[in-house]
């Protein structure tokens, strides 16, 4: 294999210099052209970087025809002249390799895709450099718009495969500005196409291609940053003014390609966790988003959780009026929310959500009882953080401090008030009931959890604690804190061992065998 | 200028005034104009007043006389570079009395002329002698002298003699001089030589004289020697006292009853020793220690005073750590637990077993006990519980009457008896081949090799040998060696658990020597078992961070867990091994998946520790419960959730969901309750579907009693309902009870009956009254005054600040004004000298004058006589 394989690099290295150097050989180009198509994995790839350097010294030169392209029959019978058509030719050599190179991109061997993309980046990049295609005003912005929509953008998202390998190599060039925007409308348009033609919700793969693709476009966040051109132009500053700020099209993606029904509930999330800080800020329109993110907070569980940060973005900065938000947001509450992985994500927004002091006492009380009942299931390390975080709300809503100082009636009650199933706030009695819950905590078998549990004992300090430090708080870390605790003695068993099961009344001797 | 100056002056200036004027001091006291009083405003009671009178005429002139003696003295040496150096031997130290310092100086002068004499005096090489005779003779001629003879004028030295050998010539001639006026006819001329032979011959003559009286003195009392022998034999039968007494010291051989008085008396006294405690009392203070120990936990448990718990605790006496004879008591109670062991068929209730417990400790001991007195010991009772007889209480829940019980008890007991009898050869042979001594293990590899592959009692003896012998009372480094051994001998209980199979039979003996060295160094032991937490948790905290779940871990790392509770006390509020070990176990129990019929038992048996580690303490876990509900949906044949929710580890549907679901009846009818054996959690594979089921339907039973303890340990918690409602639900309502075997069934009425029985009782929250912040009141600040006319107020710092700030005021003033007075006295002297060159001047040239005028007057009256003449 590498005795052949070094031969064709031979052969290739001198049919490019041979095309280079005279016009009169230029027929050795379709040697370099059909290697593309062997189907030896290292021959391609030798073919492919011949082709690159041939038609990178080609464009440079200006050895390919400009302006629309005369069919190749008829432009060896018109009258052109011997260097146009000798141009033409060779520009129609130029697009069958392009051609080849996109079929290429779907080939089997990632180095060999890698490869394609990488030449018809450059050929992308000179192209913008010298024309293809006559100016057809002075000054207008000519970029090679169809080449990378065509070859690139389509062959990144296949509907088949997943391309995230491709596209996180693809990354690098979406650093350049005109690059990204270029894509983004690609993308969109590529949408719709495929919309058209199916008429039906695309498939996951493909779905999880373009999410791939946009998730990796990292915005700028100031405009001044967009100074970072590809393709350098004469005119960047008209360019600037005219922004590449990515607009409508993403909103039909979302709206259009994702409908949350059909959305597989990975990418769903995945979405929504990038949704507030890096799509959300770069629309023209965000407004537009509410659907979309709706309907994902009707949805529940933790999608409702991750659409909850958009929303609030929303409401935040552009005055969505959301009717029952409170509600909503208080069903939210179940014993996964001490579990899931975005808890601190919920509590930070919950925290500030809650944070309104025109809030009605019931609501509050409420969501105080709630927490604290599903506190009955948490691990430690979230509850360090909702007794703080309780101990807050009772701050900031001193009519709520019946639940923990309830001095007038002492008779013992037989039931809690409260009603834990009721979806009403309203109807939850929690301002009747007592937090017993956290009386319960009180006991807990974490020394920490206990005392900041026994903290309701006593009449609440004016200062607001602060949680955010305690909202990522980690199992780990928390073992990790108690190991390091310094201690000045350590205390011993002093009743006497009589073997691994030896206790008294040991609890293991009933249950398990030593077998 | 400080007080004691001042006051020094005032002395001074009295003594003088006394001593100036002789007759007149009352001249000067009666002199109105030398005083000068300092009148006072006020006249305040009780204030010494220190100058009211002042006498500047003498003050001035006695600090005018200072002056001439130091300053003008600098001043009129001020262009001499040369100084005169005193270098006389203490001549500027006036410590030394004068009499001392010439003795001082006398003797250097010596030193110096003998150093030199030795040098240059050639004629002085005098040889030292001894009564005149040289001493290299004397040493020759070995003791001529008789030393003895001479005792009485020892460090007698006679005048003559001192005179003669140390006075020199002075001495001598003084003497001479005295002599000379006692005999006038004596020739005066005598030369030194003469006078020093003369003094040879009379002191030789001395001494000859000297011998032969001690020689007579010497033959008087042989004689008498002699004679009284003769006369003794007479005297024989009656000799008095003190003549016996010389008899007896005389003798040379000691009386044996004398010798035994002696002994008898050097012996140490014997002591007067506590008496031997009797049964009562031994029991009552080892009842008392455990009361004591105890009420230490329950004050760790509530988590009061932490800061102060700072001494040690003493958890020793029972196995008194010091003596390093641990493990014999071990050993024994270590026999009548394995007696227990071996004795099979010994049928108890539980509640028998502490009675049943005081009494085989009793037993073994060989002691027959009453039943009055075990009454008393039974509560705190810590001594031998077999877990034999919890083992095999769970055969049977019935109940068995006490007189059944009393009679299997001693047949028990005999086996036992007898078994440990076994038992105790076994251990014998195990001593007597194996070496008395091992040195501690440097390494784990050295620790395994020399355990690995013995019998589990000769691994015990070794190990107890290895403490003994390197107590660390014996040797500086055994204290760290033996505290490695702790880490060794954990990791080698980990490497048996982790073999295949398990070898927990022996891991369960060694708990025992874990436990000893656990006593003894509880530090190391605690840092040892913390870093295999530290590891555990590290482990599992990469594995949800590559692959995001977790699984359970091995079964070494269970043992481990239950080690801890066995070596530290887990009811404490904080414990700096037990939190750790908490917090891991919670999140083994929210943090692993269940995917398997091992992991179940895994979980569960994390379950027994938690429950175990807070069984005194009474502590809530959300964790526990939590897995309980997922055990029991694992159980359910339809996957609906309803009324519960399950939390992280566990799904409401998906694979391994149907874990625990038993649908084969044949299986259920065949099932009979019994332990999980440990080892199930290595290999299960093997099994039969059968067995798989059994299996299954005992982690059911452990999972309805654990509910049955839950519900009974959280009893107290006020929403106990509330914590307890998803179980509730998921037992009444999901669990398939009526195809469960009647013993399962039996186990679910009970727990079900544990969890209604409870009543609820809701007590609105109030918080603790707050003290009530007392008004501010507008009295007049009251400062205690201590001395009147000092400034107050001011921390101390402030004040003694201020203190020195005033005093360095003071005497830059008094500097000031001394240097001023200084100037103003040079500047006097200056003047003055310059008067007297003047003056000297003037008159110098006033003599000039003179005589020139003389002169001239006499020029011209020769002058006028010339020309008159």
């Amino acid at each position: 294999m590498a005795q052949p394989g070094q031969s064709v690099a031979a052969a290739l290295a001198s049919s490019l210099e041979s095309v280079l150097r005279s016009r009169g050989s230029a027929n050795r180009v379709f040697e370099i052209l059909e290697l593309l198509q062997v189907d030896e994995e290292d021959v391609i790839l030798c073919a492919i970087r011949t082709c690159s350097r041939l038609f990178g010294a080609l464009l440079e030169r200006g050895d390919l025809f400009v302006g629309q392209l005369p069919e190749e029959e008829t432009s060896l019978t018109d009258n052109y002249s011997a260097e146009d058509k000798y141009k033409i030719w060779m520009r129609h050599r130029y697009n069958s390799c392009v051609n080849c190179l996109v079929e290429l991109m779907g080939h089997e061997s990632f180095q060999v895709k890698e490869l394609s993309l990488v030449t018809l980046m450059k050929f992308v990049e000179l192209e913008g450099k010298y024309p293809l295609v006559k100016a057809e005003w002075k000054g207008s912005f000519s970029f090679p718009r169809e080449l990378l929509k065509v070859s690139v953008v389509e062959n990144l998202m296949p509907c088949e495969e997943d391309s995230s390998l491709l596209i996180s190599r693809f990354q690098e060039y979406l650093e350049y500005d005109d690059i990204r925007y270029f894509v983004m409308k690609a993308v969109a348009e590529n949408i719709g196409q495929l919309m058209q033609k199916t008429k039906e919700v695309p498939l996951p793969v493909y779905q999880q291609n373009v999410f791939s693709l946009i998730s990796s476009i990292s915005m700028p966040s100031q405009e001044s940053e967009v100074v970072n051109f590809m393709v350098k132009q004469a005119n960047q500053e008209e360019w600037k003014v005219s922004k590449l700020k990515v607009t409508l099209h993403l909103i039909i993606v979302f709206n259009v390609m994702f409908p949350p029904s059909q959305l597989p509930t990975g990418l769903y999330k995945k979405v929504l966790v990038i949704l507030h800080d890096s799509i959300l800020p770069h629309l023209n329109e965000p407004t537009l988003m509410i659907d979309f993110l709706t309907v994902a907070y009707d949805i529940g569980g933790a999608i409702s959780l991750l659409a909850l940060n958009g929303l609030f973005v929303l409401i935040h900065q552009h005055n969505l009026e959301y009717p029952d938000f409170y509600k909503k947001l208080y069903s939210l509450l179940d014993p996964s929310i001490y579990h899931v992985k975005y808890r601190a994500r919920f509590f930070h927004l919950a925290d500030l959500f809650l944070s309104s002091s025109h809030l009605p006492a019931y609501l509050v009380a409420a969501f105080i009882k709630r927490l604290s009942r599903l506190a009955l299931t948490a691990p430690p390390q979230a509850l360090l953080m909702v007794i703080p975080f309780i101990c807050n709300l009772f701050r900031r809503h001193p009519a709520c401090k019946v639940l923990v100082h309830k001095p007038g009636g002492s008779e013992d009650l037989s039931e809690d008030p409260y009603i834990m199933d009721e979806e009403e706030p309203s109807e939850s009695r929690a301002l009747e009931s007592s937090l017993w819950e956290l009386q319960t905590l009180q006991s807990h078998y974490h020394p920490d959890v206990a005392q900041a549990a026994a903290v309701v004992n006593q009449s609440l300090s004016e200062l607001e604690d602060d949680v955010s430090e305690l909202l990522e708080l980690s199992a780990y870390e928390l073992f990790d804190r108690e190991l390091k605790k310094k201690a000045t003695s350590v205390p011993l068993e002093f009743e006497q061992v009589r073997g691994l099961f030896g206790k008294k009344d040991d609890l293991f001797a009933e249950h398990f065998a030593l077998e | 200028m400080g007080k004691p100056t001042k006051q020094r002056r005032k002395g001074q200036v009295a003594d003088r005034a006394k001593g100036s004027s002789g007759a007149g001091t009352a001249l000067v006291k009666n002199n109105p104009f030398e005083v000068k009083v300092n009148k006072q405003k006020f006249n305040i009671l009780g204030r010494r007043t220190k100058h009211d009178v002042g006498l500047p005429g003498i003050s001035r002139s006695k600090a005018v006389k200072k002056r001439t003696q130091t300053l003008l003295k600098e001043y009129k040496e001020r262009e001499k570079s040369n100084v005169f150096k005193d270098k006389r031997f203490g001549e500027y130290n006036t410590k030394i009395s004068p009499e001392e310092k010439m003795m001082k100086r006398f003797t250097l002068e010596r030193q110096q002329n003998h150093e030199k004499k030795s040098i240059y005096n050639l004629n002085e090489d005098d040889e030292l002698t001894h009564y005149g005779q040289s001493l290299a003779d004397i040493e020759k001629l070995n003791d001529v002298i008789d030393s003895d003879s001479d005792t009485e004028e020892r460090g007698i030295l006679s005048a003559e003699l001192t005179a003669a050998h140390f006075g020199g010539g002075g001495g001598l001639l003084r003497r001479k001089a005295l002599t000379g006026e006692q005999d006038e006819e004596e020739e005066k001329p005598k030369s030194r030589k003469e006078l020093i032979e003369e003094l040879i011959a009379k002191s030789k003559q001395e001494k000859r004289e000297r011998q032969t009286q001690r020689e007579s003195a010497l033959e008087l009392t042989e004689k008498l020697d002699t004679n009284w022998k003769e006369i003794q034999t007479l005297l024989s039968h009656k000799t008095p006292k003190s003549e016996r007494k010389v008899k007896e010291e005389e003798k040379p051989k000691p009386d044996e009853y004398d010798m035994i008085v002696r002994e008898l008396g050097f012996e140490m006294k014997a002591q007067p020793s506590d008496r031997m405690k009797t049964e009562e009392e031994l029991a009552k203070e080892e009842q008392e220690r455990l009361q004591k120990l105890e009420a230490d936990r329950l004050r760790r448990m509530h988590g009061k005073d932490e800061q102060e718990n700072k001494k040690k605790p003493k958890h020793m006496s029972a196995d008194d750590l010091a003596d390093g004879f641990i493990l014999d008591k071990d050993d024994r109670r270590l026999l009548s637990y394995k007696g227990g062991k071996l004795s099979v068929g010994n049928d108890e209730e539980e509640g028998g077993n502490e009675e049943e417990e005081g009494e085989s400790e009793e037993e073994s001991e060989g002691e027959p006990g009453g039943e009055d007195e075990e009454e008393a010991i039974v509560e705190e009772d810590d001594a031998t519980d077999s877990p034999s007889d919890l083992e095999s209480d769970m055969g049977s829940e019935e109940e068995v009457t006490a007189n059944e019980e009393q009679k299997e008890k001693h047949k028990g007991n005999e086996e036992r008896l007898q078994s440990e009898e076994e038992q105790n050869a076994k251990i014998e042979a195990a001593r007597s081949e194996l070496p008395y001594t091992f040195t501690v293990p440097e390494s784990y590899e050295k620790l395994k090799s020399l355990l690995f592959g013995r019998i589990v009692e000769e691994q015990l003896v070794i190990l107890e040998r290895i403490q003994k012998c390197n107590h660390p009372s014996l040797a500086v480094g055994n204290k760290a060696k033996l505290e490695k051994l702790f880490g060794f001998l954990l990791e080698y209980i980990g490497e048996l658990a982790t073999v295949e199979p398990p070898e927990l039979k022996t891991i369960d003996k060694l708990v025992l020597p874990l436990y000893s060295l656990c006593q003894m160094f509880p530090e190391a032991a605690s840092n040892s078992v913390k870093l295999v937490l530290q590891d555990a948790a590290h482990d599992m905290q990469e594995m949800i961070e590559v692959k995001g779940r977790a699984t359970f871990p091995g079964l070494d790392m269970l043992i481990y867990l239950k080690i801890t509770a066995i070596l530290f006390p887990t009811s404490d509020f904080w414990h700096p091994v037990v939190t750790p070990a908490l917090v891991y176990m919670s999140q083994l129990l929210t943090k692993c998946q269940v995917m398997t019929l091992q992991d179940v038992v895994k979980g569960l048996f994390v379950c027994c520790l938690f429950l175990e580690y807070v069984s005194l303490s009474q502590r809530f876990i959300p964790e526990l419960i939590n897995f309980i509900v997922g055990i029991l949906h694992l159980s359910i044949p339809q996957k609906r959730p309803h009324g519960y929710i399950l939390v992280h580890p566990f799904r409401p549907a998906g694979k391994n969901s149907e874990l625990l679901l038993v649908s084969d009846k044949k299986d259920m009818e065949t099932w009979k309750k019994q332990n999980l054996p440990l080892s199930i959690v290595t290999r299960l594979k093997e099994s039969s579907k059968t067995e798989m089921n059994h299996f299954r339907l005992s982690c059911l039973a452990v999972c309805l009693d654990l509910i049955k303890k839950c519900a009974a340990l959280y009893e107290s918690l006020s929403s106990f309902h509330e914590i307890m409602q998803p179980i509730r639900v998921l037992l009444t309502e999901h669990i398939p009870v009526s195809e469960y075997p009647e013993q399962l069934q039996e186990l679910y009425q009970n727990a079900l009956k544990e969890l209604e029985d409870k009543g609820k009782h809701y007590t609105p929250l109030v918080c603790e009254k707050k003290k009530p912040v007392p008004l501010k009141l507008y009295m007049p600040k009251i400062v205690k005054v201590l001395e009147f006319g000092r400034k107050q107020g001011g921390s101390k710092e402030e004040q003694e600040r201020k203190r020195l700030i005033h005093k360095h005021k003071r005497e830059f003033k008094g500097a000031v004004r001394e240097i001023r007075k200084d100037n103003q006295f040079l500047a006097r002297m200056q003047l003055s000298e310059i008067m007297e060159r003047d003056s000297d001047r003037k008159r110098k040239v006033k003599n000039l004058f003179n005589s020139l005028a003389t002169q001239e007057g006499e020029w011209k009256a020769m002058k006028r006589k010339k020309f008159k003449n």
